[in-house]
């Protein structure tokens, strides 16, 4: 009983409440949902949302980690997700008939999509991250128009003699029983859809834990260091370009597994779907959910991508009512008042805790 | 700082009360239409026949493909309308947005599939459409496309041609299939000119899709093609390189298998400089004429391969452009002609079956699969039409040319 009670004080503890509290959402979450699919009583339309939710989700987590506990500005997030999808649907074409065992191939693409994803972030960080300024803002958001131009004139296929590429004309000739893995403008068709719901929720509680051991690492102590006081840290001996190195790459890989789930989810997959548009809506995720705060990352994820789907009883008025609802959770969660009012109940219960004990 | 926080709460209650009355009126009127719809199953009761089937759909109605798909839910609705007013069997149409999206389009496909839909039109445009195919597969639900054009929408393996879903079928012709027709038609007319220039957008499956096949079949055919201009989404507002180099290659016929809008800003700029080739174009330039801003004398004597053009003097195009002028003030385009025949057909396959409310998706599904395979069926976009086993129609294209504003079929 006793040692029952440690084990609840240090989860609880300061250092340990945000991760037990995300890890417990996302495990209920998962065993809740699983439970009433089995049973049927999930509709259509939640069903098909689950994966999408937790890719975004992933995606959304990575970038709070540059943004909120790096502080550098990312706009190409799904620059990254586009890069991992279109590697992961690729490798998962090509072994599709090698190895038939769809988790198996699934991990295996996933893994592929976060590091080429993770090589593009290091390409893009090396000298971007070693200027002052917001720079890596500008370069991102040319990251994800750059990525989208060149895959959109990308064609890759392959039959019994090998791979076939080619760049803006498309000039692959194959063989009968070839199959196309890039196809231009069209992405990639005839994707099988090995994604699951487990998988994704899977690669969310991965993705929490790097980024929760990292923030309470000494590296991730250094990262924030970095954030506050960028000339302090430097004295401290920190390396800046090291630290946010380090962050902006793990954000990379996350958004690149994010985008390989996403890509095997779907028979079909385009190059426009990662364009400009799709990172600011995971910005916006981050931001709603609060900076740095990954609880209300993932709470923010699913609240969004499902209101504009429940909104849909409201036909066209829906898009200006997601703007409307958007500009009101900003103005409650910045609200004074209202802070002030939770402050005090925070500090009354801990108080009637005080007491208690 | 009091001033302020009162600016704020003034703010959030002007905000809140936007949102509250905002989803009122939303709320009103997805209730008149459902109060409409139930009308609708009422007095088809009252005729003595059972509930509505029910035919799902999805298309854009927000965002940049929105006039495609706010014109197959017109034309549908009228099909609809016009069968249910006949008494007999009575249909339900639900049509849910997709914004031209693939993961809209699966999600859209869920809210469908939970409504408990027996007949889709799938999707109107090409991607989404491809996303959603193995689903009506996996859940044996029928579907035919009015306009989504894509091979990789009716087969599993689009690269081969191969592996066709089997439930899925398309009203409109295949990508390639109208690439090959206009460079056939462009051979069998050289009085139109010798001298080609294509300009296409290579970030699009549809335009690309189309000049792959015309390329290959102007090979075959000995067409001269002087100039290939490509364009994508992010410098689509500029022709003016394009044109000059159409004009520098001394191009007499310019293809455009685009869609209707950059067309527009092309036909714009080839006026101002005073160049005037003839323009060729596809179904996608379909719409051009309807376009808000655009001065549609630019557009005279362009020329469109479509299957369908609403001056045509039939009694039955001629009562479907009436019907549909009367709902919107518009002239109906290719993608609205499509629909109204899908849901004809789907009536006219559920009719030879002797389907009634009462049977599962999947019992509709394989009822109405045998009966596309052997029906022939005469619409708005052809007659004699028949489906071969993979799903594709098999129509004769049309040419028509816009004279005074209208289209004009082009007699051979």
């Amino acid at each position: 009983m006793k040692s029952n009670k440690n084990i609840l004080s240090v989860l609880l503890n300061k250092r340990h409440k945000g991760r037990t509290i995300s890890y417990t959402l996302v495990v209920a979450a998962w065993i809740i949902l699983t439970v009433l699919q089995r049973g049927g009583h999930v509709s259509s339309l939640i069903a098909g949302l689950l994966v999408p939710i937790t890719c975004y989700m992933v995606a959304a987590l990575g970038l709070n980690l540059n943004v909120g506990i790096s502080g550098e500005l990312n706009l190409g997030q799904a620059g990254f997700m586009s890069v991992g999808a279109f590697t992961a649907v690729c490798i998962s074409g090509y072994l599709a008939a090698s190895i038939p065992a769809a988790p198996l191939r699934l991990a295996i693409a996933l893994i592929g999509g976060a590091f080429v994803a993770v090589i593009f972030g290091l390409v893009i960080g090396i000298p971007v991250l070693k200027l002052q300024g917001d720079y890596l803002a500008i370069v991102t958001l040319a990251f994800g128009q750059i990525i989208k131009s060149i895959i959109t004139n990308m064609y890759l296929g392959f039959d019994e003699n090998g791979f076939q590429f080619s760049f803006v004309q498309n000039t692959t000739e194959l063989a009968p029983g070839g199959k196309m893995l890039l196809n231009g403008p069209m992405g990639a068709t005839g994707t099988q859809r090995i994604a699951t719901f487990t998988a994704g929720v899977i690669l969310v509680l991965i993705a929490l834990m790097i980024i929760y051991n990292l923030i309470w690492s000494k590296s991730g102590r250094a990262i924030m260091a970095a954030r506050d006081n960028r000339i302090a840290a430097e004295l401290s001996g920190i390396n800046i370009t090291n630290t946010k190195m380090l962050s902006f790459v793990v954000s990379a890989g996350l958004a690149g597994a994010a985008g390989a789930l996403y890509g095997l989810n779907y028979s079909t997959l385009v190059p426009n779907k990662f364009d400009f548009n799709t990172s600011i809506l995971i910005l916006v995720y981050v931001v709603l959910g609060g900076l740095g705060n990954m609880n209300g990352t993932m709470i923010a994820t699913v609240v969004l991508v499902l209101l504009p789907e429940l909104l849909r009883s409201l036909q066209d008025y829906r898009m200006l009512i997601y703007a409307v609802v958007l500009i009101v959770i900003m103005l409650i969660t910045n609200n004074e008042h209202l802070k002030t009012w939770f402050k005090s109940i925070r500090s009354k219960q801990a108080d009637s805790r005080k007491e208690a004990a | 700082m009091r001033n302020l926080s009162f600016k704020k709460a003034f703010a959030l209650t002007l905000a809140a009360v936007m949102a509250a009355s905002l989803a009122a009126c939303g709320s009103s009127g997805s209730t008149s239409s459902t109060t409409a719809a139930a009308q609708a199953a009422d007095s088809g009761s009252s005729e003595g026949s059972s509930a509505a089937i029910k035919i799902g759909g999805s298309g854009p109605l927000t965002g940049g493909a929105a006039v495609y798909g706010t014109a197959v839910k017109t034309a549908a609705e009228i099909a609809v309308e016009e069968i249910n007013a006949k008494g007999g069997q009575q249909f339900e149409l639900k049509f849910e947005d997709d914004a031209h999206d693939p993961e809209k389009a699966v999600t859209a496909y869920g809210i469908l599939k939970d409504w408990g839909m027996q007949a889709s039109l799938a999707t109107v445009t090409s991607a989404p459409g491809a996303a959603a195919a193995p689903m009506y597969k996996d859940d044996h639900i029928f579907a035919i496309t009015p306009s989504g054009s894509s091979l990789a929408v009716i087969y599993e393996d689009p690269d081969n041609s191969a592996n066709p879903f089997g439930n899925v079928f398309q009203m409109c012709f295949t990508d390639p299939n109208q690439g090959v027709a206009s460079a056939d038609y462009l051979a069998a007319h050289p009085d139109l000119g010798s001298k080609i220039a294509v300009i296409y957008k290579n970030d699009d499956n549809y335009s690309s899709g189309i000049f792959a096949k015309f390329k290959a079949e102007a090979a075959v055919k000995n067409l001269e093609i002087v100039y290939e201009g490509t364009f994508d989404d992010s410098n689509a507002s500029d022709f003016s390189v394009q044109i000059q180099k159409c004009q520098a290659a001394g191009a007499d016929v310019v293809y455009l298998p685009i869609y209707y809008e950059p067309a527009s800003l092309i036909l714009t700029k080839a006026a101002a400089e005073g160049y005037t080739p003839t323009f060729f174009g596809n179904d996608g330039m379909d719409g051009i004429l309807t376009l808000e801003g655009f001065d549609t004398s630019l557009a005279e004597g362009v020329y469109l391969l479509t299957p369908f053009s609403a001056d045509a003097s039939d009694d039955l195009t001629k009562n479907f452009v009436k019907k549909y002028q009367e709902k919107t003030g518009e002239v109906p385009n290719q993608f609205a002609a499509d629909a109204y025949d899908c849901v004809y057909a789907i009536a006219q396959a559920v009719d030879a079956a002797g389907l009634d409310a009462s049977k599962s998706p999947s019992e509709f599904c394989d009822a109405l699969v045998k009966q596309f395979t052997s029906m022939t069926f005469n619409g708005l976009t052809g007659q004699d039409m028949t489906w071969s086993e993979t799903g594709e129609v098999s129509k004769a294209p049309k040419a028509v040319v816009i004279k005074d504003g209208v289209y004009v079929g082009v007699e051979d």
